[in-house]
Parts: structure tokens; C-alpha cells; sequence
């Protein structure tokens, strides 16, 4: 899972063999034909449009008249845009509220799935099922669980005796309810493949630490945890990349507390993420310029943030 | 761990922290359905329902004469349906070729496919939808279908699969039958990979009957649009409506997806697992 720098360069769809192209053509052409479904199709719906979204940038545009040239402008603006900032600061702070508590569980799911003996495989069936799930279905239902009216969360609050949170209509509240959402939608996911590393490591490693005098604990940091490294990159990696992106789940989430745009982000746009302030700048505004500017500084945003998370696991394993 | 494995009572308190996982990965099931059988008025009060009511058909009702669910829900397994046949057919076929067979450009075009694996969506999302909407795809389900009809992952998987399924004498024995290269595929290949493309059909229809971004832009006439469009709708303007019945659509929109997944769920979860590790 490399998310590295990607700069696609066009589709050789006729190679060129240095001797005897035309026969070698005539001879592979089946071959060529199989594969060129997929290369036309991301030609036409993914490396035109990138190539077009970066011309755009240089633009302004509202989608129906002429486009006009801008230059650097967008991008200097983008950078002293406090708008794109905060949606910036919203997706970091959802990703990490979202991200450590289910590295943390999934992992000690995956350590107690890999030691049962019995009904691994319906739980892991009963695990997996939150994945299943729509994140728009999923998305209304976490809505009324942090209802501040009728939601269950403040029913259990107010049943000990504690105050009532507007989960909804907070900041804080806000970034809670989506991380919670999200938390619980990939933690079984994430369990089943640190599960799949754990099932990898063999097992006298562990009677190994065992006879060395190792507790549960230290063997988990000394043995497991090392050994996990390669899976806790992937899962780290995939979820830096999908959870920096998230859209469904606050755009579902807050459109029914937002009275101006679907895209908003509820009050005070707490929630207005990095894809849903690109949405909101593009297709509320027909900004189409700008809105291309925004989805390049996404883009760069999530591939630095995919190399310092990477950095960080390789070092931390190196140790 | 070796050191709790076992039976006693670490064995009963280790399964008794699987159940407490287990109880909060389905709750929100229960709860959605549980709301799905009261009125608004039941939902709103205090302290909450947890136990079933009796309005649901009642909510079934509501639901049906506000949007058009079965109609939404007919353009959602239409899309996802022949995405997904489209994707089984196109991505094997250039999984077989990339699996077995040798050609000048091979390992550049292989190489260019992983990298495009890693392009993110929304790069694409606003020149898409201008190309679409100037040839007058913007509305239709067309917009939905012809950009998802192959996909790099898919071929990335189904190539890994083919390696190691798909014995060179195996080809070669029916090539001295006189097997031309669409019969090796149709054949010879595919039937040795039903469980990859099992994996595949299963993900990739589940993946198409969830999306909700593009077909939110792409879908512009509100009275056509996929079962998630329909929902947000629904749930958007909940204001001034009827909870019981946005949760009754929210649970009546998982009941496909839950079935799909119980006819896949070993094959799903077993493969993904696997190509985890081994990515």
C-alpha cells in the first residue's frame, strides 16, 4: 500500500517493441484488446478529468460561462483561507478521536478473538457486520442516538444523574458523534486483519516468552506488537487515506441541523470537513475553480499526512 | 495468547468481553429497528422505547407515500448489478491477461495500474461531472455505471488470485486442444477462480449499493436517484417529519445488503483478511 507521490503518466496502450513492433501488435493485439477496457475508461474518467482539474485550478469558473484566467490566485488564496483551515483542523481532530480508540480496540479484539477457541468465526461474522452497513442508514441512526432531545446517549447521562450534552449543536459534540460513528463502523473491520497478523506469528514465540518468565502484557508489547508492525501499517495507512476523506458521515450527519447548505458542516461548520467544504465551495457556489484548487490541497494534505503516519510506525518499529 | 488460552475462568471472562464487543456492534441494529416500530411521538419521549412497538407498518406506510422507495431502491440493484458484472467480466479478463501471459509493455502498464489504484476521488469529481453533463449523462444512471465498469483494485486482486490458481499446464493442455485465448478465460480460467470472483462481485456490489457522493452530484432530478440519495432526502428534512419512519427506511435500505453479505460473509471476510497480510 504505497500512497506515494502519483503523478499518472498517459496510457501506452501501443507498446514499442524495438524490433518488429508491427508484429508483435498483430501477434498481442487479443491481449491488448482485454486489458484496454479499463485503460479507456480511466483515461476518459480519471486521467483527463485530473489533468482538467489541475487547469481549472488556474481558473475561475462557475461551471456555465467562460473560464477566466487566474493564475496563482486560487492557491494564494486557498492558504490564507481560515475556511479551509478549520475544515482542515476538523478532519485531523475527527480522524484521530476516530482513529486511536479503534486501533486500541480492534487490536485488543484481534488478541482475544486469536485466543478463543470456540465461535471464532461467528464472531468474527458479528464483528464484521458494522462494515456491512450503509453509511447513510448508519449515519441517521447515530443521528437519534446523539439526539439531544430523545437521543439514548443523553438518556443514560441523565439517568446517572449527569447534565445533558447538545451533541449535535457543540463543537466538541459534533467531532464526538461522527468519531463514534466511524469508531464503530471500522473497528471490527480492522480486528479481522490484525487478526489475520496475529494467526501469522508462530507460536513457540510466544512459548518462548513464556518460558523467559514473559506476563501477558510484556509478551503483547515484546512479541505481538512488533511482529503486528506490517498489518498496523496497512490499517494506519488505509484508514489515513479513507478517514481524511470522510464526507458521508458528517455530511448525513449535520444536514438536518444546518439550515443554509447540505454541506455545511453544522454549527459553526464544526463538522465541515475537508471534502465536504471542496463540495460545498463547487457545487453550492459553482466555484468550480476554486473548488479544484481545494480537492489539490486535499490531495496534499493526505499524502503528507499518509508519509508522517507511515514514518512514524517504521521508526517507532525500529526501536 | 497462549496464556489465556483456554477454558476456566479466563476462558469465561474472555468470552464474556467478546459478548460485550459483540452487544455493542449490534446494538445500533437493534436500536434502528427497535425506532422503526414507534410513532414519532413514542420516540420522543422519555425515558426511551427499547422495546418493539407496534406502528411499524404504519412506518412502512408513511415511507411509501413520502419518497419512492421501491423505485429508488430498483435504480440502486440496477446500478449496483451491472456494475458488478461489468466488473467481474472486464477486471478477470485483464486479470487473466496479467496473470498469464507475456507482452511488450506488460510491466508498464501493470505499474501505471497500481499507481492509478491511488488516485483519490474527488481529483476527478468536478471535471467528471462537466464531461458528463456535456454529453448528457448528468441524471441517468449511465453517470453511475460507465466510470465504476472496471476498476484497478479488482484487477490487482483477481491477477494475485489467478497466479496461484491457474496451473500453466492447465493452459497448455488446452491449447493442444485447440483453445483459442477466449475459451482458455471462459473455460479453462474462470471456473478455477470462483471463489475470486465471488470475493470481487460481492465487495464490489456492496460498495456500489453504499455510494453516496457521486450519485448525490450526478443524480440531479430529485424524483431518480439511488436508495442513499432517497434516505438523505428523507432524513434531511426529519424537522418537520416523521422519525419512526426515517428509521424504517434507514433499516428497510440495510435488509439487501445484509443478505448479500450472509450469502458472502466467509468469503469476504476470510480473502480480505488474507490480502491484507499479504499486502
Amino acid at each position: 500500500m504505497a500512497v506515494i507521490e502519483q503523478t499518472p503518466t498517459p496510457p501506452v496502450v501501443a507498446p514499442s517493441t524495438p524490433t518488429r513492433p508491427k508484429k508483435g501488435l498483430r501477434k498481442y493485439w487479443h491481449l491488448y484488446a482485454a486489458i484496454s477496457p479499463f485503460y479507456l475508461l480511466f483515461l476518459a474518467f480519471g486521467l483527463i478529468p485530473v489533468g482538467f482539474s489541475l487547469y481549472l485550478s488556474f481558473h475561475r469558473w462557475d461551471g456555465l460561462g467562460s473560464m477566466e484566467w487566474a493564475g496563482l490566485s486560487q492557491y494564494q488564496y486557498l492558504v490564507s483561507d481560515s475556511d479551509f483551515w478549520q475544515s482542515i483542523g476538523n478532519t485531523l481532530v475527527i480522524w484521530a478521536l476516530a482513529t486511536f480508540p479503534m486501533i486500541f480496540l480492534a487490536m485488543v479484539t484481534a488478541v482475544m478473538l486469536n485466543s478463543a477457541v470456540r465461535f471464532k468465526n461467528a464472531y468474527r461474522f458479528a464483528y464484521f457486520l458494522p462494515n456491512v452497513t450503509s453509511v447513510v442508514a448508519i449515519a441517521i441512526v447515530f443521528g437519534s442516538i446523539f439526539s439531544t432531545n430523545f437521543g439514548l446517549v443523553n438518556a443514560l447521562l441523565q439517568a446517572v444523574g449527569l447534565d445533558q450534552v447538545a451533541w449535535l449543536n457543540t463543537p466538541w459534540g459534533i467531532k464526538v458523534a461522527i468519531a463514534t460513528l466511524m469508531t464503530w463502523q471500522w473497528t471490527g473491520y480492522n480486528a479481522i486483519i490484525f487478526l489475520a497478523g496475529l494467526q501469522t506469528i508462530p507460536g513457540d514465540l510466544y512459548e518462548a516468552a513464556r518460558i523467559d518468565g514473559a506476563g501477558p502484557v510484556q509478551t503483547f508489547f515484546r512479541v505481538t506488537l512488533p511482529l503486528l508492525r506490517p498489518t498496523l501499517l496497512f490499517v494506519l495507512v488505509v484508514s489515513t487515506v479513507t478517514g481524511l476523506q470522510s464526507f458521508s458521515e458528517p455530511q448525513v450527519l449535520l444536514q438536518t441541523t444546518a439550515n443554509e447548505s447540505t454541506f455545511s458542516g453544522g454549527p459553526d461548520h464544526a463538522g465541515r470537513t475537508m471534502v465536504l467544504y471542496f463540495f460545498q465551495q463547487t457545487f453550492d457556489n459553482n466555484d468550480f475553480g476554486y473548488g479544484a484548487a481545494v480537492a489539490w490541497g486535499i490531495f496534499l494534505v493526505v499524502v503528507l499526512f499518509s508519509i508522517i503516519n507511515w514514518r512514524l510506525v517504521q521508526r517507532r518499529g525500529e526501536q | 495468547m497462549a496464556s489465556i488460552k483456554g477454558s476456566g475462568r479466563r476462558g469465561t471472562a474472555l468470552h464474556a468481553s467478546l459478548i460485550i464487543g459483540l452487544l455493542l456492534s449490534a446494538f445500533p441494529f437493534y436500536w434502528a429497528v427497535i425506532m422503526s416500530t414507534h410513532t414519532s411521538s413514542e420516540i420522543f419521549s422519555y425515558p426511551p422505547k427499547l422495546l418493539p412497538g407496534s406502528h411499524f407498518l404504519e412506518n412502512v406506510r408513511n415511507l411509501l407515500d413520502t419518497i419512492d422507495f421501491f423505485g429508488s431502491m430498483w435504480n440502486s440493484l440496477l446500478v449496483a448489478t451491472t456494475v458488478t458484472f461489468l466488473v467481474l467480466f472486464f477486471d478477470s479478463l485483464a486479470a487473466f491477461v496479467f496473470a498469464k501471459f507475456a507482452f511488450p509493455g506488460k510491466n508498464l502498464l501493470f505499474a501505471l495500474l497500481m499507481l492509478i489504484f491511488m488516485v483519490p476521488a474527488q481529483l476527478a469529481a468536478i471535471p467528471q461531472f462537466v464531461i458528463m453533463a456535456k454529453i448528457g449523462w448528468i441524471g441517468s444512471m449511465t453517470a453511475l455505471i460507465v466510470p465504476a465498469a472496471a476498476n484497478a483494485f479488482g484487477i490487482f486482486w483477481m491477477r494475485q488470485y489467478m497466479r496461484s490458481a491457474i496451473h500453466d499446464e492447465l493452459l497448455d493442455a488446452s491449447k493442444l486442444d485447440g483453445a483459442g485465448f477466449m475459451r482458455q478465460y471462459w473455460h479453462v480460467a474462470l471456473p478455477v477462480v470462483r471463489p475470486g470472483l465471488a470475493f470481487l462481485g460481492i465487495f464490489t456490489f456492496m460498495g456500489q449499493w453504499n455510494d453516496y457522493a457521486w450519485p448525490l452530484i450526478a443524480l440531479t432530478n430529485p424524483d431518480n436517484v439511488t436508495l442513499q440519495v432517497a434516505l438523505s432526502q428523507l432524513n434531511g428534512t426529519h424537522g418537520t417529519t416523521d422519525y419512526g419512519m426515517v428509521m424504517t427506511g434507514a433499516v428497510l435500505a440495510l435488509i439487501p445488503l445484509l443478505i448479500v453479505f450472509a450469502i458472502g460473509a466467509r468469503q469476504i471476510i476470510g480473502d480480505l483478511a488474507k490480502g491484507a497480510v499479504r499486502g
